[in-house]
């Protein structure tokens, strides 16, 4: 049942990037572009999102677990620290750059063009990137609780 | 812009917000795409995460087949300024934990202070970036 319903929700996913407009790099750009001609359309879709996701996700918290799995599987980090800024500002920059986040350029693959075959094998060369680079910080690392912050056995966000 | 725009960005968002909670709530997991992505291709748990990322194609795919607009890739944009902004989304994200999608759509969600500390990163120097790639660098 859990593998049903990562495919149903990943088509929801999908289909609501598609008809949000966010696979569109003129429109993301466009928001992205103050001195440009402004296009406020991805402030609609953040804010549509998060507006269903904190009333959600408030009410769900409440669970003691999940309906078809047996825990939550959020991340225990909660300070502020220099990966996720580091992280968070190359992203921007990278963002910024092409107009493309890892979500809107797999929604790509739905209608692939010369931009999709450059994009995504460099964005899977970013992940295997860090892979390599925490791995090799791994091996010199003595505290296994720092161990742990860093590469987590189940990566998740936030 | 024209409203039947607002109207698709609002439905989308809607519906991207559904599929997070939805997620979460029956399998107890975050729909953040950096974080599928590197759960099928660095853990033993693949399965679920590669159903999800064929999901969201398929959706897309749905879309487009019922008329949607679907992009039209630019002319003249430096491949390999394509290519360095694919790999600066995929090692930040992975750093950060967390994209658009897991810090944006989920952790705000979640009232995390990490993931609004980090939205406000990726939006703040994304605005900066394409002021200057278009504007000081002329780079459509």
């Amino acid at each position: 049942m859990p593998n049903i319903i990562a495919l149903l929700t990943g088509l929801i996913f999908g289909f609501g990037l598609a008809i949000s407009g966010m696979t569109h790099t003129e429109i993301v750009l466009g928001f992205l572009d103050v001195a440009g001609q402004w296009n406020p359309s991805l402030l609609f879709v953040l804010s549509g999102a998060v507006s269903v996701t904190v009333a959600g996700f408030y009410w769900i918290r409440k669970l003691s677990k999940p309906v078809f799995a047996n825990t939550f599987i959020v991340t225990e980090v909660k300070n502020i620290d220099r990966p996720l800024v580091i992280g968070s500002a190359l992203f921007g920059i990278g963002w910024g750059i092409s107009g493309y986040c890892p979500g809107p350029a797999i929604a790509l693959l739905a209608t692939p063009n010369w931009e999709v075959w450059v994009f995504l094998p460099a964005l899977l060369f970013g992940y295997g990137l860090h892979e390599y680079v925490s791995k090799k910080l791994e091996v010199k690392i003595v505290n296994p609780t720092d161990n742990q912050s860093l590469r987590p056995e189940q990566p998740t966000c936030g | 812009m024209a409203v039947t725009n607002i109207v698709n960005a609002v439905i989308g968002g809607f519906l991207i917000g559904a599929s997070a909670t939805l997620l979460f709530w029956l399998n107890g997991r975050i729909a953040g795409i950096s974080s599928v992505v590197a759960s099928m291709l660095f853990t033993k748990d693949r399965l679920w995460p590669a159903l999800f990322l064929l999901g969201v194609v398929a959706g897309a795919a749905i879309y487009y087949a019922l008329g949607g607009s679907t992009p039209i890739p630019r002319n003249g944009f430096p491949v390999w300024l394509l290519a360095v902004s694919g790999v600066l989304v995929g090692f930040g994200t992975a750093l950060a934990r967390g994209c658009t999608s897991g810090h944006g759509v989920c952790g705000l969600g979640r009232l995390s202070l990490r993931s609004l500390v980090a939205t406000l990163t990726f939006l703040s120097v994304g605005l900066l970036t394409t002021f200057i790639v278009r504007h000081l660098f002329g780079v459509i």
